[in-house]
């Protein structure tokens, strides 16, 4: 019995019963599956994240977040006072975390593919893109640069999912995404 | 030295069990269930909160209770449990006396200590930063400190833990290898101190900063050592409830491991690889490349799930060995149905092993896969898996285990052995279905660690649809079923040993669990008595099927989502 | 019991313990090596991966 030591003096040598090898064989082939399905997908499959990443002071990383903003803001979200800003498809996008909110707006085109900058300015954030359940974890001192291509067009929102103080359920910002 | 006066004969079991041992298992699995009970209520405030229709704590409230069931019980209750199983492993299966047991005292201590500073902290308001304490976020100092102190006492208990090996072996207490349980004790204990020692790696700093004497801690380089701590203590739990399960398939059935050396290999890739997932923290983390996160989620090739695979067969297949040796031979199943299936201990058990591996297992890996957490990072689908791992497979585990083992060391019988009937399936179930729930919710996106997904003080806020609401209620209401089931469980241990009746030697009472008091009932195949294992074979092969659809399901969900590279 | 035949059988009590029963007998080989591959490959692979993060231009 297990709660006793084993019987046998050497039991290294004792004969494994038929249907437990088969079962570790099938569990081996299926470990190996499921490990080669990540390198196979970075392969063929379009949704892997990039390792991009930079040290980067915050208020730098805030410079240039507010530089494209200035250059590319279309309008502004309701009466929120947050830009929406529309920037040149196939370029460098910024986003901005900070206690409590996602800045700017963005306002993608359909198809296209954009350069996302992530950064924090304060503490970890999680950037949640609903209802696409896309979701990356954000440091402050560090950007994180993935190239992203909406599919659909519509209406996103960010949602922080990483507990970052007592305004964290507040914390939602918005992309766009538009035909062109 | 120690002579046979610090010793009892166990009269259930026929061990002999070294008086400093005892106590110190009791004080232990004492200390554990109180803070269940504490963590509990937390986690309960936790639960009715995010069900929308009911919001019970303000947001100050929640975060706070949140931080403190974090802490309770993933760590408090588990590692005090776990204090106890050590001891019992060690120097109650070896039959050796404990070494240095005010070594042991001066732990139990530390780690009491410890948990009551950083319960204190918690609940002062001023350090609810949730169980991990990502930085640049900062608690009070005493919370890390809290932590700390419990750690090192933890600490302790593990070098005891390692010295009774080396005295039981010194002095021939048993002979030839440790038990099969033992091993598996072995093998959490291993994790722990790997646990503990990348705990004070990163808390120290940490606290230092708090208190200022160090000006600044690296955010990501906090997580990958933070979850070194995080993750691997959890794995200390997944060790320890293999070997309960183990123990307890032995005290219910005489069962024998159908192989000692499949069932110790498989532990060995545990003490190999299973820590490295922590990785599974950090795949959507800035600067970590794809193959140190392929590599380590994946614990090297999947080498730890493979070991989780051979005791998913083992454990149930030595329960249906012995069953058939017993003449339960009819069909795949007879050995099943006629378990039984109204002794806590063994429904508890059987619970504990099936949902480990449906809820939490499978959840695990496909959560940890390096592309597929893009789909669940930090959503509700996190603790949903957690609850499948932690709450219905070790803290069910332990259930089980302590329906035996406290009638056995306090020699009283249950109080509420009719309500004990039901526990392990109110607690079980709820619990089962409030993973369920948090997961579902999780796929809608629903953020973990939230108070308010309504958005109602948001300036732009998101519109969940109908369904995710719905899961987060369903959640609630589980939770209130599982927490039924904890407190009867709480009722039941507190009761036997404060009102207790005494065991009165005479009485044979047909509903205890078979006590292993001589190895003789089924302890020979292995070899040329190996027995085949149909039955559990079939469900093997049922919770294959299983996986591999689940797992490919979401492969089909993240093709789906944008272009990311 | 069938397996005690079988052991004294199979193992006479010379027979050497096999170096792989020899191993997962050894509580602090193990705990030497259950420690040494989770710092090594997790611990210290990841902190240098983050230690030579370059700094944006």
């Amino acid at each position: 019995m297990a709660i006793f030591p084993p019987a046998q003096r050497i039991w290294w040598k004792e004969p494994i019963e038929r249907s437990e090898i088969l079962w570790i064989t099938i569990a081996l082939v299926w470990s190996l599956i499921l490990f080669f399905m990540m390198p196979y997908w970075h392969l063929v499959g379009e949704q892997n994240l990039s390792n991009e990443a930079y040290r980067i002071k915050p208020d730098v990383f805030a410079e240039r977040t507010e530089a494209m903003a200035d250059k590319y803001t279309v309008r502004e979200e309701g009466d929120t006072g947050t830009p929406v800003v529309h920037p040149p498809a196939g370029g460098d996008i910024y986003m901005l975390a900070r206690l409590w909110e996602w800045w700017p707006v963005l306002e993608l085109e359909k198809d296209q593919t954009y350069r996302l900058h992530l950064s924090s300015v304060d503490w970890v954030h999680g950037f949640s893109l609903l209802p696409e359940n896309i979701n990356i974890q954000v440091h402050p001192e560090y950007e994180m640069v993935i190239t992203v291509t909406p599919n659909r067009a519509g209406e996103y929102s960010v949602v922080c999912n990483e507990f970052c103080g007592i305004g964290h359920h507040t914390m939602v910002g918005k992309i766009y995404v538009v035909d062109k | 030295m120690s002579n046979n006066a610090d010793f009892r004969i166990c009269p259930d079991t026929g061990f002999k069990i070294h008086l400093p041992a005892d106590k110190l298992i009791k004080w232990n699995a004492v200390t554990a269930v109180v803070f269940l009970l504490v963590g509990g209520i937390f986690g309960l405030g936790v639960a009715l909160t995010r069900w929308p229709a009911v919001h019970l704590l303000p947001a100050d409230w929640f975060y706070l209770a949140l931080t403190a069931h974090g802490f309770d019980v993933l760590l408090v209750w588990m590692i005090f449990f776990e204090m106890a199983i050590l001891y019992f492993a060690g120097a109650v299966l070896l039959g050796s006396r404990l070494a240095a047991p005010k070594v042991a005292w001066v732990g139990y201590w530390m780690m009491l200590g410890g948990a009551l500073i950083t319960n204190i902290a918690v609940l002062r308001g001023d350090s609810s930063v949730m169980f991990t304490s990502y930085v640049p976020m900062q608690a009070a100092p005493d919370f890390y400190l809290g932590i700390i102190i419990f750690a090192v006492g933890a600490l302790l208990g593990c070098f005891v833990f390692f010295g009774t090996l080396v005295i039981a072996k010194q002095e021939k207490t048993y002979e030839g290898s440790v038990p099969l349980v033992t091993f598996g004790a072995i093998t959490a204990a291993i994790i722990a101190v790997f646990t503990i020692a990348t705990g004070a790696i990163i808390l120290i700093p940490t606290l230092l900063w708090s208190v200022g004497y160090v000006g600044h801690i690296d955010s990501v380089m906090y997580k990958v050592v933070w979850w070194a701590m995080g993750h691997s203590s959890q794995q200390i739990n997944v060790a320890a409830h293999i070997a309960v399960w183990y123990a307890l398939a032995a005290i219910l059935f005489g069962a024998k491991p159908l192989s000692e050396k499949v069932s110790r290999m498989a532990f060995l890739l545990y003490i190999l690889f299973l820590q490295l997932a922590s990785a599974h923290h950090l795949l959507v983390e800035p600067g970590l490349s794809s193959e140190f996160k392929i590599f380590n989620t994946s614990y090297a090739i999947y080498l730890a799930v493979l070991a989780s695979m051979i005791h998913g067969l083992t454990v149930p297949g030595s329960v249906e060995a012995a069953q058939r040796k017993k003449g339960f031979t009819n069909g795949l199943f007879e050995w099943l149905r006629k378990a039984p299936w109204g002794n806590p201990s063994f429904s508890g058990f059987a619970l504990s092993l099936v949902m480990f591996g449906f809820l939490g297992g499978i959840s695990g890996v496909m959560m940890g896969t390096e592309q597929l957490n893009i789909i669940t990072h930090n959503t509700m689908y996190v603790p949903g898996h957690f609850h499948g791992t932690v709450v219905v497979g070790s803290t069910l585990a332990f259930m089980a285990l302590a329906y035996w083992l406290v009638p056995v060391l306090w020699q009283r019988e249950l109080v509420f052995p009719g309500l004990a009937k039901w526990q392990p399936y109110l607690f079980g179930i709820g619990m089962g279905l409030a993973s369920v729930f948090m997961m579902g919710a999780g796929t809608l996106g629903v953020p973990r660690r939230h108070w308010d997904m309504s958005f109602a003080d948001a300036t732009m806020p998101y519109d969940f649809p109908g369904a995710a609401h719905l899961m987060m209620g369903l959640n609630g209401i589980a939770a209130l079923i599982g927490g039924i089931g904890g407190t009867i469980f709480i009722l039941n241990m507190v009761g036997t040993i404060l009102w207790g009746k005494p065991k009165s030697k005479a009485a044979a009472e047909p509903e205890k669990p078979a006590a292993p008091a001589q190895p003789t009932v089924v302890s020979g195949y292995g070899s040329a008595g190996t027995m085949a294992v149909p039955g559990t074979f079939t469900l093997a092969m049922v919770f294959l099927v299983a996986f591999v659809l689940y797992y490919f399901v979401n492969w089909k969900y993240l093709a789906g989502v944008w272009g990311l590279s | 019991m069938s397996d005690e035949a079988q052991g004294d059988g199979a193992n006479p009590v010379d027979e050497p313990i096999p170096f792989m029963q020899q191993v997962l007998d050894n509580p602090f080989l193990l705990l030497f090596i259950g420690i040494t591959v989770p710092t090594v490959f997790y611990l210290i692979w990841g902190v240098m991966e983050i230690v030579s993060i370059p700094i944006a231009d």
